[in-house]
């Protein structure tokens, strides 16, 4: 049976880590290659590369980063930030990514999701979403968090799935960086609503967080960062808590 | 030399990638005529299964692919590229695969669609080791026969094939971690055998 998949989020810029320098023995905790070569090796199923100060300017420096994790991990990694056009899109993938996730760009111009759908194909692109809570629904949110939309954010995730997302990185904002555990409502009411798979993302904090949101939540994935990257947790203790609970991981 | 079949889709780098890490000698083969020079190729079938006909053909390679996999040859499928060598996929109902396997690609019945993530690889025999690979697939073969192991994903299907000089994979070992490398390097190791 497929497993879920348990997925380390690591923030760049220009090109190196900024966050989760917990490791110990590491030569150069903001390398890129060197930090996903970690998470691999604790048995992590993809990373998470997040351009947190993305520009146009600075994308050769991001496709530098690009290659050479391509030419040295063999997991699918998603590179995310400031992705605005199809050019963009097809220039991360050529250097080896093996998907994108488009946030702000896709509210401002949804027909993006459609095109580099059709043109790279569905499997490659992953539509971000912030959502906040707000009276009985929650709303998109766009530019890093910062600016609200007025969309309701599970009519737009049926919107990009029917456009042709082929997954859906769902960030609660209300729970990201409180640790307290994931909006399972919110994950809840997304997987009955989708048939692509949800990536869960903001409130990891414990163990049963986690489990809760692969289980309740019934998210096909969860995406986590600080937990991983301040040596809380490692991929693999994660796992073996799943394992345990009854949960299918690749171990 | 191994060529890795390019036919304008897919993310060949990453088999590329793959195979420069493990030190085997791999380009890309973009043309009928660099087909015959190959001592194995790699197919990596990615996008719909009618266009991945399309643009063979456009390219003049389907058929010359096509006679070098009947001739013998040493071929290695992953993803459509193992669809490939079935009749057809009910993806692309007007299109024909190469039929050298019977049967065709079916759309998964249940669960989310595609299929992304890690699946089990249960081996039939010793030909391969057990372990978990990577998959992203909408469609799949469900007919055991030539298979060599298999995954479950709402019920059984084909995880990889083996017939003479053919081997597939449904996942992609070059996103497979260490055991997709490890099954790339059992498939160039039989290639040093013939």
């Amino acid at each position: 049976m497929l497993a879920k998949r348990i997925i380390p989020c690591l923030d760049v810029r220009d090109g190196r880590v900024v966050k989760g320098t917990n490791f110990v023995n590491i030569r150069d905790a903001g390398d890129p290659v060197e930090l996903g070569k970690r998470y691999d090796e604790q048995s992590a199923d993809e990373l998470v590369f997040l351009d947190i100060m993305a520009s146009q300017e600075n994308r050769g420096t991001t496709i530098n980063m690009v290659r050479k994790v391509a030419k040295e991990i063999f997991i699918p990694f998603t590179v995310g930030g400031g992705i605005d056009s199809i050019e963009a899109i097809g220039t991360i993938l050529k250097s080896g990514a093996d998907k994108v996730s488009v946030n702000t760009a896709a509210v401002k111009d949804p027909e993006l999701v459609r095109k580099s759908s059709d043109y790279f194909g569905s499997q490659c692109i992953v539509v971000a979403v912030d959502a906040k809570r707000n009276g009985d629904g929650w709303e998109v949110y766009t530019h890093g968090g910062r600016r609200p939309t007025g969309i309701d954010a599970l009519q737009w995730m049926k919107n990009v799935q029917d456009l042709g997302a082929g997954e859906i990185l769902l960030t609660s904002m209300d729970c990201d960086g409180t640790k307290s555990g994931y909006d399972l409502e919110l994950h809840r009411r997304a997987d009955k609503l989708l048939s692509i798979p949800i990536i869960a993302s903001g409130g990891a904090g414990t163990l049963e967080s986690i489990g809760d949101v692969l289980t309740e939540g019934r998210a096909d994935a969860a995406l986590a960062a600080s937990i991983f990257h301040y040596g809380t947790y490692t991929v693999k203790d994660v796992k073996e808590y799943l394992a345990g609970i009854g949960v299918e991981v690749r171990l | 030399m191994i060529g890795i079949l390019d036919y304008g889709a897919g993310n060949l780098a990453s088999v590329k990638n793959a195979m420069d890490f493990l030190g085997y000698e791999a380009e890309m083969v973009t043309s009928a005529k660099d087909i015959e020079k190959c001592d194995g190729i790699i197919f990596p079938g990615q996008g719909s299964f009618g266009s991945m006909v399309d643009i063979l053909k456009e390219r003049g390679m389907y058929g010359p692919l096509y006679d070098y996999i009947i001739g013998g040859r040493p071929f290695l499928g992953i993803c459509l590229g193992l669809q490939v060598l079935y009749e057809g996929s009910d993806e692309s109902p007007g299109y024909k695969g190469y039929g050298i396997m019977k049967g065709r690609a079916q759309r998964f019945e249940k669960g989310k669609v595609p299929q992304i993530g890690w699946n089990e690889i249960c081996p039939f025999a010793d030909d391969i080791p057990g372990g978990w690979a990577y998959y992203v697939n909408s469609y799949r073969i469900v007919d055991p026969k030539n298979a060599i192991a298999m995954s479950d994903y709402y019920g059984r299907f084909v995880a990889a094939v083996k017939k003479d000089n053919i081997t597939a994979f449904q996942f992609h070992p070059e996103k497979s971690g260490k055991y997709g490398l490890s099954l790339l390097r059992w498939w160039y190791g039989c290639l040093q055998k013939e």
